[in-house]
């Protein structure tokens, strides 16, 4: 089995056993202060590291391309309040202008 | 009749971001099928992205699925949270599993009574869920339509669909805090250890600083 199906497969199965779990045991068991305040910082930490990876490394070498000009527009849109669609397109559009002039 | 009306337009506004989802992940050589059965099978916008993202980055399966399975961790306290309103059962507990995402919680707590948000979870999250997997298969196919990834700058969709999944949680000094050390750390990582590695690290990180008030 290709690695996209092993990563399709298994995400999917885990992803739905963690919903099916949470709707399955009693509220108590994982509600402590400390679960949940690390429940909030784990989306944070993560995407913030796909944002870097994915912008900057090429397998495992950091470089500065046209995605790193696509970024700088997407936080631009971000800080004037663009709705997601605009700042994903946004992006695309200034790194497909990147890619096609540098 | 507003708690319709309010699943309906976060239905369709969410579900729109799904041609996103679509395009970057048939950019970083999944199939449509396979973009296409994440939308189905594993339904949560973020986690999508990461099994993509990881992947794109040259990580392992197996990275992409810890990565995935971590940010899809919150979706089980949302279930916590949802499971004794929503007095599920049977069947309809799995159903309500599978659509236990941030949309279909936002708008059922957004309520002000129990019946309400039981409307409000069921509306958002099978009309997120209908709108999320057309959308999936029109970026799929869209992307597969126009060749080189990099020309149309999808390369760059992917690391900007998760900014702006990021940006909200920056609500406070200790989230920008902790954004601040995990791109140190994945930047430093990235060249000194497999793909992958970089990202999931960064765990650790929200272990850190959630673990003391």
């Amino acid at each position: 089995m290709s690695a996209f199906w092993i990563a399709v497969i298994g995400s999917s199965a885990l992803a739905f056993a963690v919903k099916m779990l949470g709707a399955s045991v009693p509220e108590s068991v994982l509600s402590h202060p400390r679960i949940l305040r690390i429940n909030n910082f784990i989306p944070i930490a993560l995407l913030t590291a796909l944002v870097a990876v994915n912008t900057f490394a090429d397998k495992v070498e950091l470089v500065i391309d046209n995605r790193a000009l696509g970024m700088a527009a997407a936080i631009l849109l971000l800080i004037a309040k663009a709705p997601f669609p605009v700042v994903v397109l946004g992006a695309a559009l200034t790194s497909a202008l990147g890619y096609r002039y540098l | 009749m507003s708690v319709k009306r309010d699943s309906l337009s976060v239905s369709i506004t969410v579900g729109a971001y799904g041609s996103a989802f679509g395009a970057a992940a048939v950019a970083a050589d999944f199939s449509v099928l396979q973009a296409c059965l994440l939308s189905l099978l594993l339904f949560s916008g973020a986690s999508q992205f990461a099994v993509v993202g990881v992947i794109a980055a040259g990580g392992t399966p197996i990275n992409a699925i810890a990565t995935s399975t971590l940010l899809g961790t919150r979706n089980g306290l949302y279930g916590l949270r949802l499971a004794p309103i929503l007095k599920l059962r049977g069947f309809k507990r799995i159903v309500a599993a599978q659509i236990t995402i941030d949309e279909s919680t936002g708008v059922a707590l957004a309520q002000n009574n129990e019946s309400d948000m039981r409307k409000g979870f069921w509306y958002t999250g099978f009309g997120v869920y209908l709108f999320w997997n057309l959308f999936t298969l029109a970026g799929a196919l869209g992307a597969q339509a126009i060749g080189n990834p990099s020309a149309w700058g999808l390369d760059a969709a992917v690391p900007a669909a998760f900014l702006g999944l990021l940006w909200p949680r920056l609500s406070d000094r200790k989230s920008w805090v902790l954004a601040g050390f995990a791109i140190v750390l994945a930047l430093t990582l990235t060249p000194l250890v497999p793909a992958g590695i970089p990202i999931i690290s960064c765990t650790l990180l929200a272990v850190i600083i959630g673990w003391r008030k």
